[in-house]
């Protein structure tokens, strides 16, 4: 019976949201939890910095999200589910996430999915 | 004595939750999807299932990672969907039946699933959108739900394996309700999908392909995988297929398939959509 737990080869590009993570990401994720209610969303743009300091981010953390930068809140223990979330404060979706993270445009995302079903 | 009538599997992404408020269902990046459902609709309209058995997974509405269980099993009267964080509008609560909630999960236990049990259980999108599309009409139909969360948020996940002998661990229980219900069971999610790091958006067709194949025939050939080759070919959210190897598990009659669609993509996603029926 194999496990991905004992496999050790990395998968270019993805991070497994595994417990060593869940530990770094805790404050982060449970701030963006937060972020389910329109208090919370409310809060955080009213004053982002006292807000990142109640759920207690670290300066990684804190500088990921000031710098609206998915990937590095994802190094920083970011799980994507909650930082979702977080994208939709802006009105952003996982397509302009996505075209982030990959450095594309969204258009040019986009085509790369349309290109998918060829 | 209650009767599993069929299985049925869609992609649940939250884009399709939008596009139904929106009602674009002529837009034409919307026809290849929409133009699958009506078949299945007809069919749910004719067999009147009176009970669906929904395996879907919280995508941190419901839980967070201050409490996560692996397998969650609705025993609440009624459940709510609430804001998911991005301001859509919060639809009508879904009719629980909590009565068979507590013989599924009696029998679950008894037969070594050690699930939590949820008395009170906010529905996300990967719950409301299969039940939109199949359902347009659901407060005529009158249709009761019992939400199966499986955890696919927080690693470790339970393996293709172990969600597919859930499966049939479900088909068990539902079997030996005493009612005469006539239930259906979905699962929702899938197929591959990437929405983090720098190899968000990958998608693979030929992986999906087999998956809708052997998923009808030959389901026993995916619980070979594990969790992280899953995530290897099908992308990190692709693991949603965990869902339907569940679905699958649950039907224990002769199962054959009655329609399907397959289309890319739909947000960053490859839909696909499965409708089995399942004879005694």
């Amino acid at each position: 019976m194999t496990s991905y737990l004992h496999d050790a080869e990395p998968i270019p590009g993805t991070t497994i949201f595994d417990g060593k993570m869940a530990i770094k990401g805790y404050a982060l994720n449970k701030m963006c939890y937060s972020f389910n209610d329109a208090e919370g969303r409310e809060a955080f743009l009213a004053d982002e910095e006292a807000y990142c300091d109640k759920f207690g981010l670290n300066e990684e953390q804190k500088a990921a999200i000031r710098n609206r930068n998915v990937l590095d809140m994802i190094k920083a223990g970011g799980n994507i589910y909650y930082l979702a979330k977080f994208a939709g404060i802006f009105g952003l979706g996982v397509q302009d996430v996505g075209a982030q993270q990959t450095g594309m445009t969204v258009e040019a995302f986009k085509d790369m999915l349309v290109e998918a079903g060829r | 004595m209650a009767q599993i009538i069929g299985g049925i599997t869609t992609s649940h992404i939250p884009a399709i939750g939008n596009a139904i408020s929106k009602e674009l269902f002529d837009d034409p990046y919307w026809v290849p999807f929409f133009e699958g459902y009506p078949p299945v609709r007809d069919w749910l309209a004719d067999s009147k299932p009176d009970v669906a058995i929904v395996i879907y997974n919280d995508h941190g509405l419901n839980f967070f990672l201050d409490k996560l269980p692996t397998f969650a099993v609705g025993a609440a009267p009624e459940y709510h969907n609430a804001d998911e964080g991005w301001g859509l509008a919060t639809l009508d609560p879904y009719p629980g039946d909590p009565e068979l909630s507590w013989h599924v999960i009696e029998s679950l236990v008894a037969d070594e699933f050690d699930i939590t049990s949820c008395q009170e259980m906010k529905v996300d999108h990967g719950f409301t959108v299969p039940m939109s599309l199949f359902w347009p009409n659901r407060k005529e139909v009158g249709i009761k739900t019992i939400p199966v969360c499986i955890n696919t948020v927080q690693h470790p996940l339970p393996s293709p394996s172990r969600c597919y002998r859930l499966g049939q661990a479900i088909g068990r229980a539902i079997e030996s309700y005493d009612k005469d219900l006539k239930v259906v069971v979905l699962g929702t999610g899938g197929l591959s999908h990437q929405l983090d790091g720098e190899r968000a958006g990958f998608i693979n067709k030929e992986f999906d392909l087999m998956c809708m194949e052997k998923i009808v025939s030959d389901p026993e050939a995916l619980t070979g995988y594990s969790i992280h080759d899953i995530v290897r070919l099908a992308g990190a959210q692709g693991t949603e297929l965990i869902l339907w190897l569940a679905m699958r598990g649950a039907l224990t009659g002769t199962v054959s398939k009655l329609h399907g669609n397959y289309h890319i993509p739909i947000s960053n996603t490859a839909s696909g959509l499965l409708l089995l029926e399942n004879a005694a």
